[in-house]
């Protein structure tokens, strides 16, 4: 029988101890991992979020809430709608500076016979678009036909299948990959679908239209800034020179997200950090009430020709063996919390939000396995010390 | 092996009396040969435990040294020491000492198992039958009465077959045929078997099994 066979006896046939054990350090692994795999998720989504706004500045309808309402949509997938004269895209093109500008129009689905899902509809420019079409080429190689539209990953619709909007057949030709924000609930199209839409859309009583008589309205303008120029200031000249509408800069708008990120971040990983400690207090209190209570077996033990460094083995191969188990229970409680529970996480937060990838997760399961496996041989560590120490001689006259 | 100690003596040091230290052995030599019984008593708290464990290489001397043969045992690093005394001397200890999470069985071969010179399993199952508590090989010891427990760490020294046998009050909990049994066993060991048997008693009975007898009293051996 060596230390680890030994150990393994210890811990199989003292199952009150070892659970208890078991149950800590799987406490300590749960919020190691579901902490870091949620702080992992938000700062993804930011990237994400970061890559799918690829404006420098986005125009929007004049209206305080416009900003508000654009926001939601993007970030909890909010359904909703704002416009503004279309004449806005050539004033927005008549600025010095602005190298490209791309119109986007919103309209929402409505939850009624007429529409088989309550969506966000957008419909781009297909010419001048530099947003959305590389996220939709990474799915589908073409261009978007009249009445097809991509959908987000988060809509219930197929591919080849039909999705009916206003009581109007559009083609599903292709699924995007996830962004982890409200554009994943969305559905794309190009202009001419969309004013399609929006004229079977004003047969059901839903207006786009701003006056009576307006023709075309848009709901957004993207952005790209010339080399050389300063963004700010395109960003003002836009603010004075395009009637009723505000021009918003892209970072100003990440910022916020940024900042509410970072504070999450900080408040998950403060937790994380009171968890550890905590854990590792417990554990030290554990792993010394063990220790005292186990001393006349460690001096047994040493009486039948165990050294000091065997004696501290076995200790620590216990605790290993324990930290192990509750770590890999801890990780998969971790997950059967986290993931099930995604969507509500991310509503909960209003925060962009998109699961990392397997290796990364396999990454962040390991160093969750890591530190708690650490901290069990920490705490155990001080406890297996000290049992080296303890005279056997002595141990063996008490309570004899 | 002859167990030789040289001039040994062990200190405390606490305030008693005028003293800063307490001295439960005073200085002292011994030699246990091979092939005898030697008998220590004396009264309670006379330093006979104290003189045992020096001896066993689990408490180190204030003063002087333990020879096992030709190796002295506290010069020896801790992993040797302990590995001298896992296969050359085994130590029956005053109370319990039982792994909880073995068996009997398990308890008693566990020495030779930590040292990687495992005893066979019929062994300890006859030692274990010598000693009457056969039935309790798949026992746990906390199913075990006192007395039961002391034939237990009293198989486990035999198992190990270690050339020095020390053996604090080995009858302490046990019945008179008991007791008898296992003072004859240890006789045994030594006349039959050439160990070196070193025993701790208040028995009075257990003088006719012993080649020598030694008295403790105040940490002065007599």
């Amino acid at each position: 029988m060596n230390a680890f066979s030994l150990a393994i006896k210890n811990l199989i046939r003292k199952p009150g101890r070892t659970a208890a054990l078991t149950l800590l350090t799987a406490f300590l692994a749960l919020s190691v991992f579901g902490g870091s795999l949620v702080v992992s998720s938000l700062q993804r989504g930011l990237h994400s979020l970061e890559s799918r706004l690829g404006a420098d500045i986005i125009v929007l309808p004049a209206s305080a809430q416009s900003k508000v309402s654009f926001e939601k949509l993007l970030l909890q997938g909010t359904t909703g709608a704002f416009y503004m004269d279309a004449s806005a895209l050539d004033a927005v093109r008549e600025v010095e500076g602005v190298e490209i500008a791309a119109p986007q129009t919103f309209l929402a689905s409505l939850k009624a016979d007429c529409c088989a899902v309550k969506v966000q509809v957008i419909g781009m420019d297909q010419e001048t678009d530099f947003v959305v079409q590389p996220w939709i080429a990474q799915s589908y190689s073409r261009s978007l036909g009249d009445m097809d539209v991509a959908v987000g990953c988060k809509v219930e619709a197929d591919v080849g299948e039909t999705l009916r909007i206003y009581d109007e057949n559009c083609h599903v030709v292709a699924r995007l990959a996830p962004t982890g924000t409200g554009l994943d609930t969305a559905v794309y199209c190009n202009m001419d679908t969309m004013n399609h839409l929006l004229a079977a859309a004003e047969q059901k009583g839903v207006s786009h239209k701003i006056t009576s008589d307006s023709e075309e309205t848009i709901s957004a303008v993207y952005v790209k800034v010339k080399d050389g120029y300063d963004i700010d200031q395109v960003n003002s000249k836009l603010n004075g020179h395009v009637r009723k509408a505000t021009a918003v800069r892209t970072r100003s708008m990440l910022t916020q997200v940024s900042d509410s990120l970072a504070g999450v971040s900080r408040t998950v990983s403060l937790l994380i950090a009171a968890v550890w400690v905590l854990a590792l207090i417990i554990l030290l209190i554990a792993f010394a009430m063990m220790a005292a209570e186990r001393r006349r077996e460690f001096a047994v033990l040493r009486l039948v020709g165990t050294s000091r460094r065997g004696l501290c083995r076995l200790v620590l191969t216990e605790s290993a063996l324990c930290s192990l188990a509750g770590g890999l229970i801890g990780i998969g409680a971790a997950a059967a919390v986290v993931f099930p529970f995604t969507t509500l996480i991310e509503t909960q937060l209003g925060l962009p939000y998109l699961t990392p990838d397997a290796r990364t997760m396999l990454l962040l399961g390991a160093l969750a396995l890591g530190v708690t496996v650490l901290v069990g041989a920490l705490a155990s560590a001080w406890a297996a010390l000290r049992l080296s120490r303890t005279d056997p001689g002595a141990t063996l006259r008490e309570g004899a | 092996m002859i167990l030789r100690a040289e001039n040994i003596s062990k200190r405390y040091f606490r305030r008693t009396g005028q003293a800063n230290y307490f001295e439960a052995v005073k200085p002292l030599s011994l030699a246990l040969e091979p092939g005898s019984l030697t008998l220590l008593m004396g009264r309670s708290g006379g330093g006979k435990t104290t003189l045992l464990h020096m001896l066993s290489g689990l408490l180190t001397p204030t003063e002087g040294k333990v020879w096992l043969g030709d190796t002295d045992l506290y010069a020896l690093p801790d992993a040797q020491l302990s590995r001298l005394r896992g296969e050359q001397i085994g130590v029956v200890p005053q109370g319990r000492s039982a792994v909880d999470t073995l068996t009997v069985l398990e308890n008693v071969l566990l020495p030779g198992q930590l040292c990687g010179r495992p005893a066979k399993q019929e062994t300890a199952l006859y030692w274990l039958e010598a000693l009457e508590i056969g039935n309790l090989a798949d026992a746990r010891p906390a199913a075990l009465s006192g007395g039961e427990l002391r034939r237990m760490a009293i198989a486990r020294v035999l198992t190990q077959d270690p050339q020095v046998i020390l053996a604090d009050e080995p009858t302490g909990d046990l019945d008179d045929a008991s007791t008898r049994l296992v003072l004859s066993i240890l006789q045994k060991a030594a006349h039959e078997q050439g160990k070196t048997v070193f025993v701790v008693t208040h028995e009075n009975d257990a003088r006719e099994y012993a080649d020598r007898v030694y008295r403790m009293d105040g940490g002065s051996l007599s």
